[in-house]
């Protein structure tokens, strides 16, 4: 790791004018240092923000506004989250590890870096480490890169479970930065690559994330859930994922939410399968086409053309468990494709 | 520019001169501090063999920069039986056969007692597993693990009946 000056923030100011072309925010430290150990990243400075005012979950509107420096594991426990957004507790609770979900932040997982093997090495071509390199991923490991959203300059997924969740939710991110606040909405936060490169960050060096800003769900609260396909059933990142939110009246969807995770450079929010759900009566035939809808345009990155197919089913799991409805307590298992009581 | 950082280690306050500001809590508890029973496993959180707990709550110390955590409350390993009197945790890992080579032991030891102070797995094996799913052990000695977590969640019920 290289050397770095540490600076700690105690004011959103202090932390802006402290940030440099070639410095860090750092939150939990879970993706940061990880990266910095490796070789990935090397900033010259370290802006801590752990003790910026930025903590707090308050209830508005019947949504939340919450603080970029929540907790993963206390986002997971909020009793709003739980009762009216329990696919984003189910997203968290099945993502990393309890130790991981205690020190990771809300904002630090939503700039958390992909888990392309090849970005990881630095040894290797990397237009997103480093831009104009080529992409190594190309013809090598692809299990974990896109079917979606991807071009020739790059084909890696984002991995957070929080943002698949947050994304469905139409979840706003707000932003602090020297000129003021801006908002982008989760879905089209992280940028999408180009024909040429990865795509520019989703923020200015000088930029800070300071709440997610989640409306209320109104008639879906009790019909959402998030379903994630891995390796092994817990502690490991998505192969593909998916969060579904349903309201339904007199036995007709009024409105469907559905994002994929793991299928993109960002969560991937599948509007014209929502679109298509709406008036519709919540059978799996109806689930089915919504799922095609969903990867229509879908196409391998590598050799990972089974993703399509399981990203299709999980989709479709996602949304019988969604009309089934949100069990009152989370499963031991959160969002395992092993759940018995469930047909899907 | 040395720093000082301010921690209370297992009950004791402590303020230690931090000058290469990489230093992780891990490495400060190891090498400063000499608390060798918090191990280095892959130093990247994917073990927990690093676990601590942090102002009560169980974290990965491999992946804590230390001055972050200027004020916190550290309990290690160390920290946890009284005397020769072992904590509940300790006694059921031995009652149970939690552990082979014992590597992954303290921190095993530390992610169960932040489980069972979170108070959500209960009595319920697969919830006990799925909260210790970020402690690895290489000689899979989990089912002695889960066990031993099963027992230490009934000792201390008993003793908070008590
Ligand atoms: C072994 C392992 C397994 C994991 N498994 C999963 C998984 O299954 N699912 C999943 O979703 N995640 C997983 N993660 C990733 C984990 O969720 C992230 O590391 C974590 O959420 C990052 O949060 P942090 O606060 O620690 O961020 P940090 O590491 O502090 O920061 C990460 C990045 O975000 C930037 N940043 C942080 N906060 C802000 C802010 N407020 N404004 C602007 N920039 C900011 C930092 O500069 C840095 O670039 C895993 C991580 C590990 C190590
Ligand atoms: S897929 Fe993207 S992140 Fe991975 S090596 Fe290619 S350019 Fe880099
Ligand atoms: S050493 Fe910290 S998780 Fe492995
Ligand atoms: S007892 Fe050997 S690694 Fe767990």
């Amino acid at each position: 790791m290289n050397l770095f000056e540490y600076t700690r923030a105690e004011t959103l100011d202090a932390a802006m004018s402290a940030a440099t072309q070639d410095g860090a925010i750092l939150a939990g430290g879970t993706n940061l240092l990880d990266l910095m150990k490796i070789g990935v990243i090397s900033p010259t400075r370290l802006i801590d923000i752990t003790r910026l005012p930025l903590h707090d979950i308050e209830e508005h509107d019947g949504g939340l506004l919450i603080g970029a420096m929540v907790r993963n594991a206390d986002l997971a426990r909020h009793p709003v989250i739980l009762s009216r957004f329990p696919a984003v507790a189910e997203a968290l609770l099945s993502g990393a590890s309890a130790q991981l979900r205690n020190a990771a932040s809300t904002g630090g997982n939503i700039m958390q870096q992909t888990r392309c093997s090849y970005f990881q090495d630095p040894l290797s071509p990397c237009n997103r480490r480093e831009p104009g390199s080529g992409c190594a991923a190309i013809g090598g490991e692809t299990r974990n890169h896109a079917i979606l959203g991807w071009t020739e300059a790059c084909i890696a997924t984002h991995p957070s479970d929080l943002c698949v969740a947050l994304a469905a939710y139409d979840a706003v991110v707000e932003i602090a930065g020297p000129d003021g606040l801006r908002e982008v909405p989760m879905e089209s936060f992280h940028p999408l690559p180009d024909a040429n490169d990865a795509g520019p960050a989703p923020l200015q060096s000088d930029e800070i994330i300071t709440h997610i800003r989640l409306p209320d769900p109104g008639g879906m609260a009790r019909n959402a859930r998030y379903v994630k396909l891995r390796e092994r059933t817990s502690f490991a990142f998505a192969i593909v994922s998916a969060a579904a939110a349903l309201e339904i009246q007199d036995g007709r969807i009024v409105q469907a939410r559905l994002a994929l995770g793991g299928v993109a450079a960002r969560p991937w929010r599948a509007r014209a399968a929502e679109k298509a759900l709406a008036g519709q009566p919540p059978t799996e035939e109806a689930f089915a086409r919504a799922a095609d809808l969903a990867l229509e345009g879908a196409a391998p990155s590598g050799d990972n053309r089974a993703k399509i197919t399981l990203a299709r089913r999980i989709a479709i799991r996602a949304l019988i468990r969604a009309a089934a409805g949100t069990p009152d307590r989370l499963p031991a298992l959160p969002a395992s494709v092993f759940e018995g009581d469930c047909n899907g | 520019m040395t720093q000082i950082l301010k921690l209370t280690i297992n009950g004791t306050s402590q303020d230690i001169p931090i000058d290469d500001p990489r230093a992780t809590l891990l490495d400060v508890l190891r090498e400063r501090i000499g608390l060798t029973g918090t191990k280095k496993g892959c130093d990247r959180g994917q073990c927990g063999a690093c676990t601590v707990l942090i102002d009560g709550r169980r974290i990965n110390s491999c992946l804590a920069l230390a001055l972050s955590y200027d004020g916190a409350e550290i309990t290690t390993v160390e920290g946890l039986a009284q005397g020769d009197l072992l904590h509940p945790v300790q006694a059921a890992f031995i009652e149970a056969d939690g552990f082979q080579c014992g590597y992954c032991t303290p921190g095993q030891i530390m992610s169960a007692v932040a489980l069972i102070a979170e108070g959500e797995a209960g009595l319920d094996p697969e919830r006990v597993r799925e909260g210790m799913s970020g402690n690895l052990c290489r000689c899979a000695a989990y089912a002695g693990i889960t066990e031993a977590v099963l027992k230490a969640t009934r000792a201390m019920n008993r003793e908070d009946a008590a």
